[in-house]
């Protein structure tokens, strides 16, 4: 069985590489898809706590993830609106071209 | 460390680090897809099966599909293809390396993370179940409020304007 640090590693290697993609893509919805790893990587170690700690019978590692799931979900959703409404303003997803607040 | 470990985080980096590198979106989704893939593969070998399905149903089944909707929707022939990465790229890169860097180095140093995993747990779906009708009801049905408040939100703000004036 593996110990708790070697997924703890993995799951801060894929938080790093979502940050990367959400610090450094230029399309709009791939830089959501990085904060998406990056909620998902939290997941990854709730779960990852919730295995090899002292009481996993009471289910709060996995029920705070469900709920995480969720959340993310709705995020998704909404953020990708927000996305296709802004497209629909300036006609392109590269954020370095919507520079402007009002216009 | 044992082999499936390792198969399975490397097929997760990989296809998270592909998903966060390739030059076409659509594939960009398309490895994302593997990474969600992987980590679900992950929480099943953690014993935590209602997660690892719900992640495919959620992440792989709901998310990726509706990123594809919007990258088609939002997909414009160019001529002149802008580069994938934004200008500043290198600062951005140096930033998620220094976070790994800080991360890997506490996860290193901490006595936590040196204990072996208790006994072998046997979580089914019903214990889930019951438990999200006792004791967390109430965050329950806050969140079904707020995905009904998100998915409305959701269409109100991608709704076209120009209908409504018709």
């Amino acid at each position: 069985m593996n110990s708790l640090q070697n997924y703890l590693l993995l799951s801060s290697l894929l938080f790093s590489i979502g940050l990367a993609g959400a610090l450094i893509r230029r399309n709009a919805i791939l830089v959501l898809i990085g904060i998406e790893l990056m909620l998902n990587s939290a997941n990854l170690n709730l779960i990852a706590f919730w295995r090899f700690g002292p009481n996993p019978a009471a289910l709060t590692g996995v029920m705070f993830t469900i709920f995480s799931i969720s959340i993310a979900a709705a995020e998704a959703a909404v953020g990708l609106g927000i996305i296709l409404a802004a497209y629909r303003h300036s006609r392109t997803t590269d954020l370095d071209q919507m520079n402007s607040l009002k216009g | 460390m044992n082999a499936i470990f390792l198969i399975l985080a490397i097929v997760t980096v990989l296809g998270t680090a592909a998903a966060m590198c390739l030059r076409n979106a659509v594939h960009c989704v398309l490895a994302l897809t593997l990474g969600f893939t992987g980590i679900a593969a992950l929480y099943l070998q953690l014993s935590a099966q209602f997660v690892g399905f719900t992640q495919i149903m959620v992440y792989v089944g709901a998310v990726a599909i509706l990123a594809v909707f919007a990258i088609m929707m939002t997909h414009q022939p160019e001529p002149a293809k802008p580069p994938t990465f934004s200008n500043f790229w290198v600062w951005g890169s140096i930033v998620a390396a220094a976070v790994f860097s800080v991360l890997a180095w506490a996860i290193h140093h901490s006595s936590v993370t040196r204990q072996p995993p208790t006994t072998q747990v046997d979580i089914n779906v019903q214990q889930i179940g019951v438990a999200l009708m006792h004791h967390f009801v109430l965050p329950l049905e806050i969140m079904g409020l707020l995905l009904t408040a998100a998915l409305i939100g959701a269409v109100v703000i991608a709704m076209d304007r120009k209908e409504e004036t018709k």
